[in-house]
């Protein structure tokens, strides 16, 4: 295993992060049959295992590729899947497709972001919820459609929405 | 054999190689197509060709889509009209849409009437902007002492990407983001200062707008020059006398060394030095630690350490291999402490009352000149650094009229200097100039060609053998950082079978500098000033540093022996491992 980098006092928020999730990541990595073009299966991987991609891991994941730690933040910026910050204890995620937008999406994210006080993209301060605009999930009958983690919250009306966090 | 095709642009026919573009093959046939993100310097194996910014669309015939000329190869029989109104509105329309989300701020741009999507706007007479809409309005990084990153200029054309990652292989800068949001920028959007960045500047010199330039010092130089506490004195490196002259409409490769001794005197300077005096000390230093090491069994390959921008690489890049350069510090640091030391000694001057700027092609010398651990007793060697372009800058806003200027020479005794230290400007010269020194002193007999042709040229890897007392001294050149990695990965492996190699971070050593006036895609330009640069060295009665007489009589009355004590404290520093990210 490569001795993790922890980057500088003033780039980090993070805390130090567990060696056996760096070991497991490794083992990962080593047993991968070629290691080019592995960059985005292995961030998901990484992802999976630390449950979000701190810059620790997203440089560790850049030395144990040899790719820059720029291609490595190129690709996880580029990716909405990719979380460089931690994640909540629940995902809500706000269908923002085509169909969803007609039906009115964007009331339904301002309505959650304003009583989250989040923005998408963000996690509540006391790290219960993690807000996200999606692209379309497939489920255009149902617009306007949120996700909170695997339960699915279809047609739904902006006066339900306390309602349905609260139930959290 | 090479396969040719035939094809056929704006009813003209022509005949080019198979793997052309459609852009290549235009040129072929006298037809101008107008190109923005497009960059080919064939010879610094820097091609971008990103297709990012739509502005050279051509229509094909029997192809439905406009095809971008840059990236469309040619096949037989092909077809094509670059001047019809559906490729001229589309070409239109491009470039409209990147100046809808470019600032309008020509007229104060650092960039402005050199700003190659300015001079794109004017070339296709674009008088208004049909559309509207939201702007991008993101920071400026001027965290550095060297580059200034200015996002919203940026047009993502990927030149900067493309050099910082294929040529230098520093791999900095990266697209992020996506969509609207996309920019160009470090991991983590870091602030530059805080990234592995060598400042080579090689993305500065790419860069079609004000999105990377470098810092501006010139309002520093004007304050110090209109203190009358201040005493001011100017060095130039050996690479702005074959460059400078562009700035004021002459050829590429005019040497102008006595009009930039002039220039620089009407400016105001107490002294006008020159930077060849401290290259002349460095090769003394550099010649002696490099016999020392080979009579002491000492470290070899022994590595140039005068390129600031490759002394970063290393501490950056290999930092387990930071041993292997010289200790020597680059001439105008060398140059900056002899100013502050012996000169303002001999002079009677406080050296807290001198300040030193150097004149140089290079970006990388701004974050060199504020490195603290290369000051003596408290104050900087060095206070500011101006490139080339910078100086153009100040001579312009001084009225002086550059070309009508009469030769003058450099003031003494700083500003003796020698063939040997002249070439230090090019691929190659430093360690030709060394080889010089090391030859006579080794062998003890006169040298009787000072040219090692063997050294010179373009190529990013060079070697060559010199037989010195019947052993064979095995030199390695790169320039280029991609070049010198391949020298350096050699060396780590333990493959190397060099005794010394020369690295310059920029292709074509210095005079491809970041800091030099724009060669504007054309290579030639920098050839150009090479042929500059041996022309001035074979115009010198003194070719080698070790006759340099007033870089003897320092010694003698001064520092003592060469590479001795004296010598460490004041000339010689050492390099640290650092993070790479």
């Amino acid at each position: 295993m490569l001795e993790p980098l922890i980057l500088q006092e003033e780039n980090n928020q993070e805390k130090k992060l567990p060696n056996e999730k760096y070991e497991k990541l490794q083992k990962y990595i080593d047993e991968l049959p070629v290691k080019e073009g592995t960059l985005i299966q292995v961030l998901h991987k990484a992802q999976e295992i630390f449950g979000y991609l701190p810059r620790d891991v997203q440089l560790y994941v850049a030395r144990a590729l040899g790719v820059t730690g720029a291609k490595v933040y190129g690709v996880v910026s580029f990716y909405n899947y990719f979380n460089d910050k931690p994640r909540g204890e629940y995902l809500i995620n706000v269908c923002t497709g085509t169909a969803c937008f007609v039906k009115g999406c964007g009331a339904i994210l301002e309505a959650i972001s304003e009583k989250l006080n989040i923005a998408s993209g963000e996690t509540t301060e006391d790290g219960k919820f993690t807000l996200n605009g999606v692209r379309c999930i497939g489920a255009c009958g149902l617009a306007p459609i949120i996700i909170v983690d695997d339960k699915v919250f279809g047609r739904v009306k902006v006066e339900e929405i306390d309602k349905i966090l609260s139930s959290y | 054999m090479k396969d040719y095709v035939k094809v056929s642009i704006n009813d003209k026919e022509v005949t080019v190689p198979r793997e052309y573009t459609i852009l290549n093959a235009a040129v072929e046939a006298g037809v101008k197509i107008p190109t923005l993100c497009h960059l080919d310097l064939h010879d610094m194996k820097m091609v971008n060709r990103t297709a990012s910014c739509r502005v050279c669309m051509v229509e094909v015939k029997d192809r439905p889509n406009l095809a971008p000329a840059c990236a469309t190869p040619v096949n037989d029989g092909m077809i094509i009209r670059t001047d019809t109104m559906r490729a001229i509105t589309a070409r239109r329309m491009s470039v409209e849409l990147l100046l809808s989300n470019h600032p309008t701020d020509c007229l104060i741009c650092p960039r402005n009437r050199r700003c190659e999507l300015q001079a794109l706007a004017q070339e296709l007479s674009i008088r208004e902007i049909s559309y509207s809409g939201q702007m991008n309005e993101f920071h400026i990084d001027s965290s550095s002492q060297a580059v200034v990153k200015h996002q919203n200029k940026c047009i993502l054309c990927r030149r900067c990407e493309t050099a910082c990652n294929e040529v230098q292989t520093c791999g900095i800068l990266s697209a992020l983001n996506r969509g609207f949001e996309t920019i160009v920028g470090p991991a983590f959007n870091l602030p530059m200062v805080e990234t592995s960045c060598t400042y080579c500047g090689q993305c500065v010199a790419v860069c079609p707008t004000a999105a990377l330039t470098e810092v501006n010092h010139v309002p520093k130089v004007w304050e110090a020059l209109r203190d009358p506490e201040r005493y001011v004195v100017v060095q130039t490196a050996p690479a702005i006398r074959v460059a400078i002259g562009e700035l004021f409409g002459m050829e590429p490769g005019t040497i102008v060394t006595g009009k930039l001794a002039a220039a620089l005197r009407r400016l105001g300077f107490n002294q006008v030095f020159d930077t060849d005096f401290g290259a002349d000390v460095t090769i003394i230093e550099e010649a002696k630690e490099f016999i020392h090491r080979i009579e002491n069994g000492g470290k070899l390959p022994m590595l140039t350490s005068c390129c600031p921008a490759w002394v970063s690489f290393i501490e950056h890049q290999f930092p387990d291999l930071v041993d292997v350069p010289s200790t020597c510090k680059s001439p105008h640091i060398m140059t900056g402490t002899i100013i502050k030391t012996y000169f303002a000694e001999k002079n009677n001057i406080d050296p807290s009352k001198i300040t030193v700027v150097s004149i140089m092609p290079c970006v990388a010398k701004k974050a060199e000149a504020a490195r603290t651990e290369l000051s003596i007793d408290e104050h900087d060697n060095v206070d500011i650094v101006i490139t080339t372009r910078e100086l153009g800058d100040m001579l312009k806003e001084a009225g002086i009229d550059f070309d009508k200027l009469p030769d003058e020479d450099y003031d003494h005794p700083l500003g003796e200097s020698t063939g040997a230290s002249v070439i230090f400007g090019t691929t190659g010269g430093v360690i030709e100039a060394a080889i010089r020194t090391v030859y006579e002193w080794m062998t003890e007999k006169e040298l009787e060609d000072v040219e090692f042709h063997d050294l010179r040229g373009f190529k990013g890897i060079r070697e060559a053998v010199v037989p010195i007392n019947g052993e064979d001294i095995r030199i390695g050149i790169a320039h280029g950082l991609g070049n010198a990695r391949h020298l350096l990965e050699e060396i780590r492996s333990g493959k190397s079978h060099y005794h010394a190699i020369e690295i310059m971070a920029c292709p074509g050593g210095c005079i491809g500098g970041g800091g030099q006036p724009y060669h504007w895609g054309n290579e030639e330009v920098v050839k150009k000033r090479q042929q500059a640069i041996y022309q001035e060295d074979r115009n010198k009665k003194v070719r080698k540093s070790h006759e340099n007489t007033e870089v003897l009589k320092m010694y003698e009355n001064y520092l003592g022996e060469p590479y001795g004590e004296l010598a460490h404290k004041l000339l010689h520093t050492k390099f640290e491992a650092k993070e790479r990210i």
